[in-house]
């Protein structure tokens, strides 16, 4: 007797011993760090040289090419190096596809294009100077090195051509740059390196991608838990790390789900997936939950569970843009109105007569979908069904069924935006500029959307409107700390399940056959009063002889 | 034949129903929780539970079966029609008349027929039937790239919850019955004692008395 008590309980200790080492712990999460660290960018680390006692970096310099030509003189091949990648050539080809892509030629739904606009939107472009397609692209003393190495925080760009005084104004009045010292500032890139652009993307602070803003200059590890300065401090390049000037990770050709997995010394460093550092089996196997946990690796992305929510950490991002009411004046004058504050207590343009309305959120929610890297672009030379009702700037497949598919999280970008009406494809417009068929300052859409594309010499019919656009933005910043993740319940619930759109997969919890169901009840409920009615009986009926 | 109480159900056998009983409880509740009925445990608390028991309850099917081949008491669950009639007349009818249950435990026989054919088709169909639909479902990523994997889990996903409904079903039945006949204390303390009134053939009580002084009282 006493061993199947033993037994018995051995097996109840089964039962629930496993719960209890599920518990979340705070193992792989990085603890709290009581110091900030320094920021870890890249492999290397301790550099040997202090870049501020060179002697041709002790100035003074007129322009940044001549700080440039003081970098080229010891890091020869830096500059071929560097004009052979995107942050240079804002092209790219898709190596399946055959799409042109890259910001020089792709049309998005926030500013439209900076094809036509170089002089406003190449103030994002690692260089000195473009403002029009006479722009020297073989010209390494044009590469700016210091908007990304320089660590005085100090240096800013401004647009490389004047525009119209009704925009130009925003970037009077700035004080000088001391680029001596600047340049005797460089180190590895910082987050607010990148951040200068990448949080800015899309005309302002995380209008663009939703999970890249200035929250992530100096973020908390609860906003994100590889970059918190209370915890691993990594600088971009820590993921994305650089080999001869080019960087890991794509939004052009995404990896949706690695294979590989860690890499030993000498192996892969040419990828930023979670699965390049974290491998195939992200979790710890100490509980039945982190066994399928580690299963799920197949089917679904690690941002899905483990980025909640996105846009978080006191800054909105823009969900919806609408271009129609833009152009609106007061006496003539472009004006804009403040209608949101954030998380971080700034207030939003809800209104610009330069570009129309926005709507904010924070906090968001990403929807997801089936993934497979694959972004298919509507560029100027798409042509569609001009009665078409939704354009998909970059439609994107994926399935159950496709095995680089995975479940991924994603921002959702609705806009209403010019296009062209007689012959069904999407428009360049020219916004900035100082000529009079500039929008930003003359507010004639037609006239812009003439020049914008007789400039490339594109067809344009002469009659625009306004169509509705959706991009898709992957979410992979702003990981939370694994305490955050969601949890099973989130996704296999029956109501309100975080994957209720995605098809193609039957989902425990979530799923079940309505039929199965009613019948099932149907069968116990009928077991249950047959039962009852069969004691009832028993009991009304004459007592025969007792045993 | 006489009656005698005897000994009919051994140790393990208690063990067995009591742990069985025990998990298909728990295996229950948590499995219509992960099915969406019920909301006592958060889905991982349930998964973790419904899996640790289900796995618990194949081990210990494991050593039933080992058990009933091994010691032949598998025997008991042959089924057979004669006196199958007089039972199903009797819950039928007979029962309402306050009339005897028309079965006596035999030594070799210890279910009647009725029983002994409900408890087959459990451990032949429903029970393999959730089990093999079980493993299928919790090794889905297994065979996940797999063609027609989706359907195949769907398929499976049904099998496992019709066989838990009809697992439910099976459960209230079976409590029920204890309250027929006799009372529910005395169909109950066989489970516990292991000592029930059977039937016994002069040879088998000699047997007994001699061989297994213990299980004849």
């Amino acid at each position: 007797m006493r061993a199947s008590i033993a037994i018995l309980i051995s097996l109840l200790a089964l039962c629930f011993a496993a719960p209890v080492s599920a518990a979340r712990d705070n193992w792989p999460t990085p603890p709290a760090a009581p110091v900030s660290p320094p920021q870890v960018s890249g492999p290397l680390q301790g550099g040997t040289a202090d870049h501020a006692k060179f002697e041709e970096l002790q100035g003074p310099f007129a322009s940044g090419s001549e700080v440039t030509e003081a970098c080229l003189g010891c890091h020869t091949e830096a500059g071929q190096h560097f004009m052979k990648n995107i942050h240079w050539t804002w092209s790219y080809v898709h190596p399946e596809t055959g799409q042109q892509l890259g910001k020089r030629y792709l049309i998005n739904n926030f500013c439209t294009n900076s094809r036509g606009n170089e002089g406003m939107c190449a103030q994002c472009h690692a260089g000195y100077g473009w403002k029009d397609e006479s722009f020297d692209f073989t010209d390494e003393t044009k590469i700016d090195c210091i908007v990304c190495h320089e660590t005085t925080g100090t240096y800013y760009k401004t647009p490389n051509s004047e525009g119209h005084e009704a925009c130009s104004v925003m970037f009077a009045g700035k004080p000088p740059i001391d680029l001596a010292a600047v340049a005797r500032s460089v180190a590895l890139p910082e987050r607010a390196n990148c951040g200068t652009c990448h949080f800015k993307g899309g005309g302002g602070d995380n209008v663009k991608h939703g999970d890249l803003s200035t929250a992530l200059t100096e973020p908390p590890r609860t906003l994100d838990v590889h970059m918190g300065v209370d915890g691993l401090n990594f600088a971009c390049t820590a993921c994305h790390v650089t080999n001869r000037h080019v960087w890991a990770g794509s939004r052009y050709r995404i990896i949706s789900k690695d294979t590989e997995g860690t890499g030993l010394p000498g192996q892969r460093t040419d990828v930023a997936t979670c699965e390049s550092c974290h491998g195939l089996s992200p979790h710890p196997v100490d509980s039945l939950a982190s066994f399928k946990l580690n299963d799920h690796v197949q089917s679904i992305a690690c941002q899905t569970c483990h980025i909640p929510e996105f846009a978080r950490g006191g800054v909105a991002t823009v969900v919806d843009w609408d271009w129609r009411t833009a152009g609106k004046t007061r006496d003539g004058e472009g004006y804009h109105e403040e209608g949101y504050i954030q998380g971080n207590g700034e207030h939003r343009y809800t209104y610009k007569s330069i570009k129309g309305n926005f709507t904010y959120d924070e906090n968001v929610v990403p929807d997801y979908a089936w993934f497979d890297g694959q972004m298919i672009y509507t560029t100027i030379d798409t042509k569609f069904d001009p009665s078409a009702e939704v354009i998909e700037i970059n439609g994107f497949t994926g399935s159950r069924e496709d095995a680089d598919s995975r479940i991924w999280p994603f921002k959702r970008m609705h806009t209403w935006q010019p296009y062209d009406k007689g012959n069904g494809t999407l428009v360049y417009t020219h916004l900035w500029g100082e000529d009079d068929a500039a929008y930003w300052g003359n507010y004639d859409m037609g006239e812009s959307i003439a020049k914008g594309m007789a400039d490339f010499g594109l067809d344009y019919s002469g009659e625009f409107g306004f169509i509705e656009t959706l991009s898709w933005w992957p979410i992979t910043h702003m990981v939370a700390p694994k305490e955050e993740a969601l949890a099973c319940g989130d996704c296999h619930a029956p109501e309100g399940s975080r994957l209720a759109s995605v098809e193609g997969v039957y989902m425990p919890g979530r799923d079940h056959n309505p039929w199965l169901d009613i019948i099932g009840t149907l069968l116990v409920g009928g077991t249950l009063a047959g039962i009852i009615i069969h004691g009832l009986v028993r009991f009304f009926s004459p007592k025969g002889e007792h045993h | 034949m006489a009656l005698y109480r005897v000994k009919i159900f051994s140790l393990f056998e208690r063990f067995w129903h009591w742990s069985q009983m025990l998990l298909i409880v728990v295996l229950l509740i948590t499995g219509f929780g992960l099915h969406g009925f019920h909301g006592i445990f958060s889905f991982e608390q349930a998964v973790t539970l419904h899996t640790s028991a289900a796995l618990a309850l194949l081990v210990l099917w494991i050593f039933s079966v080992f058990w009933l081949f091994t010691t032949r008491t598998w025997r008991h669950f042959i089924p057979t029609v004669s006196g199958m009639w007089g039972v199903l007349r009797y819950y039928s009818f007979g029962i309402f008349k306050g009339e005897r249950h028309p079965y006596r435990k035999a030594y070799w026989r210890k279910h009647n027929p009725l029983q002994a054919l409900a408890y087959l088709m459990l451990k032949i169909v429903l029970f393999p039937a959730i089990w093999i639909s079980g493993l299928a479902y919790l090794f889905y990523f297994a065979w996940r790239d797999l063609p027609r994997a989706t359907e195949w889990l769907t398929g499976i996903a049904m099998v496992h919850t019709a066989a838990a409904f009809l697992i439910l079903a099976f459960v209230f039945i079976h409590v029920y019955m204890l309250t027929t006949g006799h009372s529910f204390r005395d169909h109950l303390m066989p489970m516990i004692s292991g000592f029930d009134e059977v039937d016994l053939s002069p040879e088998e009580e000699a047997y007994l008395r001699k061989d297994q002084p213990g299980d004849i009282r």
